[in-house]
C-alpha cells in the first residue's frame, strides 16, 4: 500500500539510509533492577534498531550488576546513536561496542535433541564427537547434546544433525567478552 | 536515631526538604494517605485540579517559569494514565518533573485490582526515568533521587509509584547523600570540552557568514545562560535566531534579533540559516520542524553543537564541532576563549552578510493584510502585546497547540528568559490554559495569558474551575475562527481544500461559559472594539475568558512546507498554496 512512498530528505525518512548495515556485539554494564530489560528492550523497539540476540544475566552479585550482551545489525550512524540512546538510561553504567573496538570472543551454549537409533546412531555419536558435544542425555532412541563454541559452530553442527533426526534446540544467545587484560 | 514515621509522612517530609511548596494533585483511594499526611502540615500547597492532565501541564508551567522542578500527585490506575499526556509532552521539552502516583497496595499487584495499571510500565517510555517502591526503606531514597534526575543533566519527568501498603509502612526518615545515591551510573556531563570550545571560538573568528541558532537548552540551563548568550552575541556582533523553545534567552528587542526559525520562522532567520558559513546551535537539536529537508539543509556550513545530551550529537545532522555540556557553562566558556583572542566584534568582516540579512528582512515575511471589518488574528496579537507592555507587570504566555501558538510565537515578542510556556515537541493541544494556571500559582502578582484557539481550549476548559478556586486571575485569549486553523491550512495545502472534521459546528458561548465556571467572559468581533476590550479584560482581576472572534480563512504564513529546504519558504503574497507541494511532500507529517 506504500510502496509509492519515496524517501525525500524529510527527517521523517531518516531510517532510509544509503550506508551499509553490519552486525556489531555490543556489552551493556547496567544495574540489576526490576525492569532494567524491559528498558533496553523498550528503547530498541522505540527507535526502531534490531535485536539479533540478547544475553543477560548477573554477573557481579555484590554491586547488583547484571552484564547484557546485545547483537544488533544497523549503519554506522545507527550503531552510534544506538551506543548513546543506551548510556542515557539513567541505570546504565557503560557501553562498549565489542566490534569496533578490537579483538573479542564470542560464546553461545546450545541444548540440541536429536533422535538416534540403529546405524544413525553412531553417525550422531562421531560427528558429536568432531565438535566436541558432550552428551548431557540419553536414551535408547535419542540424545540431548550440550556444544559450546562460536555461533557458527553450533550452525554447523545443527545443520550436520538435520539428516540425522533432530528434534528441538534451545540456544543461550551469546556471552561475549574482550580480548587481552582490559576489563570493561 | 532518626525519627519514625509513614511512607506516605516520608513523602510530604521529602518534598518539604526539596523546598516544594506547591503540587499540583487530584485525590483518588490508593493516594489518600498520602493526602491525609498533607492535610496535617502546611508547607506543601497543594492545588487540586479537574483533570490529572491539568495537573502535569500546570506543573509544566510552574516548573518552565521558575526553573524549578514541577510537582504532580495522582491516584493509582486512572489517575496515573490520565497523566501519561503531560509526562510525555515533558519529556519533549526536558521539563523538569516529578509525579508521584499512588499505587494498588503490593499484596494486590498484578491481579487486576480496582484502579490498577502497571504505571511503570506504562509509563518506562514517557519518563526520563520511574521507580515502582516496594520497600518503605527506599523511599527517602527514591525521593531525593528522583528529584536530582529531574533536575539535572538533560531535565525530564520522573515518575514514582508507591503502593498504599508502602504509604502505610513505618520506617527511618533520612536525606540521602547525593554522593551516595545508587545510581552511580547517572553522571551528566556539565562541562564542555576545552579543546572543542576552543576549536568552535577559532571557528567563530574565521566566519563570514554566522549565525547563533539557540534553543530550549539555553533556557533550561538558568537565566545566567542567558546573559552570557547576551555577552557572547554582542561581542561577536553575529546574528541570532530561536527555535520555538529558545524564545525570550536572547532580546526580541534586541537588532541581532532575526526571529524565530523553522516551519514558520521569519524569511531572514530561515534564509540565513540556509547559507551561513558557521551555525552555532546552542541547546537545540535540530528538530524536523527547524531543518526542514534534511539533505538540503545548511548545505555550506560548518557546525557547531552545544548539548547536554550526547545522543542529541549527529542524531539528525551531523556537526564539525560538537561540544557536550550545559549551555550556561559552555556559553560562559566561549565568551572567556573569545575575550582572551580579541576584543573586537567581526563588524568588519560580516558587513556584507548583515547587509544580504537586511535585505531579507525588508521582505517583512510577517506582513498580513489587515482589515477594517474583521479581527486579523496577527493584529489581535499585537494588541494584545502592546496593551501588555504598558501594564507595568511581568508577561508571561502561554499557549495550546496551532495557528494560534504560532502567530503567538511570530508577534508577540520576549525580552527575557521563562516567560514562554508552549508544547514545542509533542505539540498538545490542551497544554496552555492549565500551563497558564501553574504559572500564575508560582507568580500570584503577574499577568499570565493564554493564548488559544477555540479548538485546543477546549481539551482542557474545566481548569478554568481550578483558577477560579484559587483566585487565579488567568487570561485566556482565544482567536475564534471556529476551525482547527492548522488542519485546515494543511488541508488547503494537501489535499484539495476537503475540510474534513476541521471546523467546529457547535461551539459553546464563551462568554456565558466563563460566567458558569464564575470567571469573566468577554466578547470581540469588531476591530475598532478590540483595543477597548483588551483593556477590560487586563483590568479585570480574576480569570477571565476572551473570546475574539477572527477571520476564518487566515494562513500562518510565513511557512516551509514539509520537504522543502529553507530557501523554498512561502510567503504571505503566496496567492494559492494548494498548488505548492507535490506528490511526494504530500507523504510527510
Amino acid at each position: 500500500m506504500n510502496a509509492h512512498l519515496q524517501p525525500t530528505g524529510s527527517a521523517y525518512f531518516l531510517t532510509q539510509e544509503t550506508q551499509q548495515s553490519e552486525r556489531h556485539t555490543l556489552s551493556v554494564l547496567v544495574d540489576n533492577e526490576p525492569g532494567i530489560l524491559a528498558r533496553v528492550v523498550g528503547l530498541f523497539s522505540a527507535r526502531g534498531y534490531n535485536i539479533e540476540s540478547l544475553t543477560v544475566s548477573e554477573t557481579e552479585h555484590d554491586k547488583r550488576l547484571s552484564r547484557i550482551t546485545v547483537v544488533v545489525i544497523a549503519t554506522p550512524k545507527t550503531l552510534v546513536q544506538i551506543k548513546l540512546q543506551l548510556e542515557r538510561l539513567v541505570p546504565v553504567h557503560k557501553v562498549h561496542d565489542l566490534t569496533a573496538e578490537g579483538a573479542y570472543l564470542e560464546r553461545e551454549l546450545a541444548l540440541i535433541k536429536v533422535n538416534g537409533t540403529g546405524d544413525q546412531r553412531a553417525e550422531t555419536l562421531r560427528l558429536a564427537d568432531a565438535f566436541r558435544a558432550q552428551i548431557v542425555d540419553a536414551t535408547v532412541e535419542s540424545f540431548v547434546f550440550e556444544v559450546t563454541g562460536k555461533p557458527s559452530k553450533i550452525d554447523s553442527f545443527i545443520t550436520l544433525m538435520q539428516p540425522l533426526g533432530l528434534i528441538e534446540v534451545v540456544r543461550t544467545g551469546l556471552a561475549a567478552i574482550s580480548r587481552g587484560p582490559e576489563g570493561m | 536515631m532518626a525519627e519514625k514515621m509513614t511512607g506516605a509522612e516520608m513523602v510530604i517530609q521529602a518534598l518539604t526538604d526539596q523546598g516544594v511548596e506547591h503540587i499540583f494533585g487530584y485525590p483518588g483511594g490508593a493516594a489518600l494517605p498520602i493526602y491525609d499526611a498533607m492535610f496535617q502540615q502546611d508547607f506543601v500547597q497543594h492545588i487540586l485540579v479537574r483533570h490529572e492532565q491539568g495537573a502535569t501541564h500546570m506543573a509544566e508551567g510552574y516548573a518552565r517559569s521558575t526553573g524549578k522542578p514541577g510537582v504532580v500527585l495522582v491516584t493509582s490506575g486512572p489517575g496515573a494514565t490520565n497523566a501519561v499526556t503531560g509526562l510525555t509532552d515533558a519529556l519533549m521539552d526536558s521539563i523538569p518533573m516529578v509525579c508521584i502516583t499512588a499505587q494498588v497496595p503490593t499484596t494486590l499487584i498484578g491481579s487486576d485490582a480496582f484502579q490498577e495499571c502497571d504505571t511503570v510500565g506504562i509509563t518506562r517510555s514517557c519518563t526520563k526515568y520511574n521507580y515502582l517502591v516496594k520497600r518503605v526503606e527506599d523511599l527517602p531514597r527514591v525521593m531525593h533521587e528522583a528529584f536530582l534526575i529531574a533536575t539535572t543533566g538533560r531535565p525530564g519527568p520522573v515518575v514514582v509509584d508507591i503502593p498504599k501498603d508502602v504509604q502505610f509502612a513505618l520506617g527511618e526518615y533520612y536525606k540521602p547523600d547525593l554522593d551516595t545515591l545508587r545510581h552511580q551510573s547517572y553522571h551528566p556531563q556539565m562541562d564542555g570540552d576545552a579543546a572543542a570550545i576552543e576549536a568552535a571560538v577559532d571557528l567563530m573568528l574565521k566566519a563570514e557568514r554566522p549565525i547563533f541558532y539557540t534553543g530550549g537548552g539555553v533556557i533550561n540551563a538558568g537565566p545566567q545562560a542567558s546573559e552570557h548568550l547576551r555577552e557572547l552575541a554582542e561581542l561577536t556582533g553575529f546574528p541570532v535566531t530561536s527555535t520555538l523553545m529558545g524564545l525570550g534567552a536572547f532580546p526580541a528587542s534586541n537588532p541581532q534579533w532575526m526571529g524565530m526559525l523553522g516551519m514558520h520562522g521569519t524569511y531572514e532567520a530561515n534564509l540565513a540559516m540556509h547559507d551561513c558559513d558557521v551555525m552555532i546551535n546552542i541547546g537545540a537539536r535540530f528538530d524536523d520542524r527547524i531543518t526542514g529537508r534534511i539533505d538540503a539543509f545548511s548545505p555550506n556550513s560548518r557546525k557547531i553543537h552545544v548539548d547536554i545530551d550526547p545522543s542529541s550529537i549527529n542524531k539528525v545532522v551531523r556537526v564539525d564541532v560538537p561540544i557536550i555540556g550545559d549551555c550556561e557553562r559552555v556559553l560562559a566558556e566561549m565568551v572567556r576563549v573569545w575575550r582572551s583572542k580579541t576584543n573586537q566584534p567581526r563588524t568588519e568582516a560580516i558587513a556584507p552578510w548583515w547587509a544580504q540579512i537586511e535585505k531579507w528582512r525588508a521582505v517583512n515575511s510577517l506582513g498580513y493584510k489587515n482589515s477594517d471589518t474583521t479581527i486579523k488574528p496577527q493584529y489581535a496579537i499585537e494588541r494584545l502585546y502592546e496593551a501588555t507592555k504598558k501594564q507595568g507587570k511581568e508577561v508571561f504566555i502561554t499557549t495550546e497547540v496551532g495557528q494560534h501558538q504560532m502567530w503567538a510565537a511570530q508577534h508577540f515578542h520576549f525580552d527575557k528568559p521563562n516567560r514562554w510556556m508552549t508544547s514545542g515537541g509533542l505539540g498538545t493541544m490542551g497544554y496552555g490554559l492549565p500551563a497558564a494556571v501553574g504559572v500564575q500559582v508560582a507568580h500570584p502578582d503577574a499577568l499570565v495569558i493564554d493564548i488559544a484557539g477555540e479548538a485546543s481550549v477546549q481539551m482542557t476548559m474545566q481548569e478554568i474551575s481550578t483558577a477560579v478556586q484559587y483566585r487565579l486571575p488567568i487570561k485566556i485569549f482565544i482567536l475564534n475562527n471556529e476551525r482547527m486553523g492548522m488542519v485546515r491550512q494543511w488541508q488547503d495545502l494537501l489535499h484539495g481544500s476537503r475540510y474534513a472534521h476541521s471546523y467546529s459546528e457547535s461551539l459553546p458561548d464563551f462568554v456565558k461559559l466563563a460566567e458558569a465556571y464564575g470567571g469573566k467572559g468577554i466578547r470581540c468581533e469588531n476591530p475598532a472594539e478590540l483595543d477597548a476590550a483588551i483593556a477590560e479584560m487586563l483590568d479585570y482581576d480574576g480569570p477571565v475568558l476572551f473570546d475574539v472572534i477572527v477571520e476564518k480563512d487566515e494562513n500562518c504564513l510565513p511557512m516551509i512546507p514539509s520537504g522543502k529546504p529553507h530557501n523554498e519558504i512561502i510567503l504571505p503574497d503566496t496567492a494559492n498554496i494548494g498548488d505548492i507541494i507535490d506528490e511526494k511532500g504530500r507523504q510527510l507529517v
